[in-house]
C-alpha cells in the first residue's frame, strides 16, 4: 500500500497547475466573468489538445488512456484555477465517444445534473443526458448524435425524448450561465465518475481558498501586527486545512475504489470543504471579502453551485446511511 | 496512489487473523475500567501473549527486541486486532507506545537492556509524568526541579494527570535541571528521566474523572531520589527527547479506535433498526455523514501512514490534522449515540453513555484542539508564531 501519489501523477498536476497558471491566471479569470462565463473556445481548444478531455479515453482510441486517479488530479486543478466551462459533461462526452468533444473542438454540456437548469446552454454545441451507464448526445441545434455507450455500471438509464425549451436564467455565480428547464427533475442516480470530478474540483476549490486566506492573514496588518498571528485567525486557517486534507484523502481514495458509496461521500465532505473554506477565507479578507473585485466570492458562488449538481449532500448522506444498514 | 497490500501483507494479516481466531476466546472475562489493578493484570497477560506469539513491539525497531515491522503491517495490525474485539493497549500505552520507542531511540545500551525487554514480555507497566498543574498545554513551563546530588538526582514538585500511576513500576518524568532564566528558555533546561515508582517520597493520589472512574492520579515527589544513569539523553535536552517521542505517537496512535468507531457506528444503526429511530431521516442522514466521515479519517490514516512510511517511518504533522478532526467525530458519534438510545441515553449502565463521557477528553488530551490549530496554523501553513 502506498496511497502517495506516483512520480507520474505528480507530474501530471504539475503540468495542468502550470498549464491554468498560464492560461487562465488572474487576468484570463477576470475577463471570463466580464463575458458572463462564456467558454474561451481557443482555451478550449487547448485544454483538448492537452489532453485534459481525452485523459480516459484509451490510447487505442487516440485517447491518453490513463484513469479516474488521474483525472481527479487534473479536475482539483481546474476547481483550483476556478476554470470555467461544462469541464465534467466535456469529459464524460469525450470517454463515452460523443465526435468533437475530446480535442476540444465540441463544448458539451448535460442537462440531467442540476434540477431544473442546464449550465452553459448557449455556449455548447452538444447537450447529453447523464445517468447511471449510457449516455445520449444531441447537438443543441436538435440534430442526433451517435455516441458510443459507456461501459456499462449497475445504473437506470434515462433518455431524454427532445430537448428541453430552455429560457436563460440568472446564475448566482456570475462564470456559470445556466438555463432553466420547465419540468425537468432527476429521476436516477447520477454517473459516480462525474460526482466524482465535481468532487474534484471542489477539492481544488478548497485547498486554493485555504491558499488565499493563509497569504493574506500573513500581509494583512492590524494592531501592528499580522493578523495570521491572532489565534482567532490561525484557528479559522487550520479549520480550512483540515477541512480541505480530510476531504483529499476521500476524493483520492475514491478514485482508486471507484465505490460508489466512497464517492458519494467523498463529493460529501468536498461539497462541504469548499462551501466552508470559501466562507472562512473571506471572513479572514473581511470587509475586501465582501467586495467584487476579492476572487472569494466567485469560489464561494461555484462551491455551493457545484453543491447542488449531481449529488446533494442529503443525497450523499442517504447512500451512507443505506451502506450502514446493508453492512449489518 | 495504490490501497492494495502486497501479497507478504496479507499473509501477514491471516495469520494474525488465524491467531486473534485462536487466542482470544482464552483471554479472561475483561475487568471494570475503574479497577486498575484488575486491568494491569489484565493488559499484561495479553502483552505476554503478543509476546509469545512473536507479535510484541511489531513496529518496534528489530535491535530494540521488536518486529521491525512496516507501517503498514502495524496498520493491517490494528486494524485486524481491533476487528477481532483484542484487547486495547491499554496500561502498557505508555510503555510501548511512548517510553519504550524514546528509549529505543535516545537510551544507551544498558538503558535499553534494562527497560526494553520488560515492557515487550509484559514484565513492567508505565505511566508517564509529565504535565504539571501549571504546565498543561504550556508543557514547557514545568516546574518539578531535580538538583544534583552525587550520583543522583534530587526531585521536588507534583505531577498531574498522571494515568494508572498507582500501579505502574516506572514513570517517564519530564524534570527542570535548569531553571528558566534569561540565559536559558524554558524548552531548555528540561531532562528526561526513568523514575521506579517504588521510590520513597512519591505519593501517588487518584483523581476522580466526570466520568465517575479514578482514570488518573495527582502525584507529589518529596525530595525523591533518581540515579543520574536513569537520565535518557543529555542533560538539559528533555524538550528534544520528548518531541521523538511525540512524533512517534501521532501517526497511528488513533488507528485502531477509527475502526472501532466504524464498529460502534454500525451498531449504532443496527440498534436505529430496532427501535424505530432509524424512520427519522435527520438521525438516518446524520448517521449516513458520520459514515462518510469515518471511512474519510480511514483513508487519511492510510495516507499518513503512506506518508510515514516513506519518511523513514517517521510521522509528520498531518498526526495534528487527524487528532483535530478525529476528536470531535468521537464526540459526534456518541451525540448521536445518545439520539438512538432515546431514553436510555441518562442511563449509566449502558455503555455507549460511559464511552460519551470519556470522548470527552479527546479534545483535551495529548494536545487540546486549540494547542493542535495552532501547531497546524504554524508548522504546516506557515502563520506567525504570536498570541
Amino acid at each position: 500500500m502506498d496511497f502517495r501519489l506516483t512520480d507520474e501523477q505528480r507530474a501530471l498536476r504539475n503540468g495542468v497547475r502550470e498549464l491554468l497558471a498560464g492560461r487562465f491566471g488572474r487576468d484570463a479569470l477576470r475577463a471570463a466573468v466580464g463575458r458572463e462565463g462564456t467558454v474561451d473556445r481557443a482555451l478550449w481548444r487547448e485544454l483538448g489538445e492537452a489532453g485534459f478531455f481525452s485523459l480516459r479515453v484509451p490510447e487505442a482510441d487516440g485517447g491518453v488512456g490513463l484513469g479516474l486517479p488521474e483525472a481527479v488530479l487534473a479536475f482539483e486543478e481546474a476547481g483550483r484555477a476556478l476554470l470555467n466551462g461544462p469541464l465534467v459533461a466535456t469529459h464524460l462526452a469525450a470517454t463515452g465517444g460523443v465526435p468533437g468533444a475530446a480535442d476540444g473542438g465540441r463544448v458539451v454540456t448535460c442537462d440531467t445534473q442540476l434540477p431544473g437548469f442546464i449550465p452553459h446552454f448557449a455556449d455548447a454545441d452538444v447537450s447529453v443526458a447523464l445517468h447511471g451507464a449510457s449516455m445520449e448526445g444531441r447537438s443543441t441545434d436538435g440534430r442526433s448524435l451517435q455516441a458510443r455507450p459507456l461501459q456499462a455500471r449497475s445504473m437506470r438509464v434515462r433518455y431524454p425524448k427532445d430537448l428541453p425549451t430552455a429560457r436563460p436564467a440568472r446564475s448566482m455565480d456570475p462564470l456559470t450561465p445556466l438555463h432553466r428547464i420547465p419540468g425537468a427533475a432527476r429521476t436516477a442516480p447520477p454517473r459516480p465518475d462525474a460526482v466524482l470530478l465535481t468532487a474534484a474540483e471542489q477539492l481544488g476549490s478548497a485547498a486554493r481558498t485555504t491558499e488565499m486566506a493563509v497569504q493574506y492573514a500573513k500581509e494583512r496588518e492590524q494592531f501592528g501586527r499580522p493578523i495570521g498571528g491572532f489565534q482567532a485567525v490561525k484557528h479559522l486557517c487550520a479549520q480550512m486545512l483540515v477541512r480541505t486534507e480530510v476531504s483529499r484523502s476521500a476524493v483520492y481514495a475514491a478514485a482508486v475504489t471507484e465505490d460508489f458509496t466512497e464517492i458519494a461521500g467523498a463529493k460529501l465532505l468536498a461539497d462541504e470543504a469548499a462551501v466552508r473554506n470559501a466562507r472562512d477565507c473571506l471572513q479572514v479578507y473581511g470587509g475586501m471579502g465582501f467586495t467584487w473585485e476579492a476572487d472569494v466570492h466567485l469560489h464561494l458562488k461555484r462551491a455551493w453551485l457545484r453543491g447542488a449538481m449531481w449529488l446533494t449532500a442529503s443525497e450523499a448522506e442517504e447512500i451512507q446511511a443505506e451502506a450502514l444498514a446493508s453492512a449489518l | 496512489m495504490d490501497l492494495t497490500c502486497t501479497e507478504e501483507e496479507e499473509t501477514f494479516r491471516a495469520k494474525l487473523r488465524e491467531w486473534l481466531w485462536q487466542v482470544l476466546p482464552k483471554l479472561p472475562p475483561k475487568p471494570d475500567p475503574g479497577d486498575w489493578p484488575g486491568r494491569r493484570e489484565y493488559d499484561l497477560g495479553w502483552q505476554r501473549m503478543l509476546y509469545d506469539a512473536g507479535y510484541a513491539g511489531l513496529h518496534w525497531p528489530v535491535d530494540a527486541g521488536g518486529q521491525g515491522a512496516t507501517p503498514t503491517q502495524h496498520l493491517i495490525y490494528l486494524e485486524e486486532t481491533e476487528r477481532a474485539g483484542a484487547p486495547y493497549v491499554g496500561a502498557n500505552f505508555v510503555g510501548l507506545l511512548h517510553a519504550g520507542p524514546t528509549i529505543a531511540a535516545e537510551g544507551t545500551a544498558e538503558q535499553r537492556a534494562r527497560w526494553l525487554p520488560p515492557v515487550l514480555r509484559g514484565d513492567e507497566v508505565w505511566c508517564q509524568g509529565f504535565s504539571e498543574p501549571d504546565a498543561g498545554s504550556d508543557l514547557a513551563s514545568l516546574r518539578t526541579k531535580a538538583v544534583r546530588d552525587g550520583d543522583s538526582y534530587v526531585i521536588t514538585g507534583s505531577k498531574i494527570w498522571t494515568s494508572h500511576a498507582e500501579v505502574a513500576d516506572w514513570c517517564e518524568l519530564l524534570v527542570r535541571t535548569e531553571p528558566i532564566g534569561p540565559s536559558a528558555p524554558k524548552h531548555r533546561g528540561i531532562s528526561w528521566l526513568a523514575m521506579p515508582m517504588d521510590a520513597p517520597g512519591i505519593t501517588v493520589r487518584p483523581l476522580r474523572t466526570l466520568a465517575g472512574s479514578a482514570e488518573f492520579a495527582e502525584m507529589f515527589l518529596d525530595e525523591v531520589r533518581v540515579p543520574v544513569a536513569n537520565r535518557v539523553g543529555e542533560e538539559n535536552d528533555g524538550w528534544r527527547v520528548t518531541m521523538v517521542t511525540l512524533s512517534f505517537e501521532r501517526g497511528t496512535a488513533f488507528v485502531g479506535e477509527v475502526v472501532a468507531c466504524r464498529r460502534t457506528l454500525g451498531e449504532l444503526a443496527r440498534t436505529a433498526q430496532r427501535n424505530g429511530r432509524w424512520d427519522d431521516p435527520v438521525l438516518r442522514r446524520r448517521l449516513g455523514r458520520l459514515n462518510a466521515e469515518f471511512s474519510a479519517l480511514w483513508r487519511l490514516t492510510q495516507w499518513n501512514v503512506s506518508e510515514a512510511q516513506n519518511a523513514g517511518g517517521v510521522p509528520g504533522a498531518g498526526g495534528s490534522v487527524f487528532k483535530l478532526r478525529y476528536s470531535h467525530a468521537r464526540q459526534e458519534l456518541y451525540d448521536a449515540a445518545a439520539e438512538v438510545l432515546g431514553g436510555d441515553c441518562v442511563d449509566l449502565a449502558h455503555e455507549w453513555n460511559q464511552d460519551r463521557l470519556s470522548s470527552l477528553s479527546y479534545t483535551i488530551a495529548a494536545g487540546t484542539s486549540q494547542i493542535q490549530q495552532n501547531i497546524a496554523a504554524e508548522r504546516i501553513l506557515g502563520l506567525p508564531k504570536g498570541r
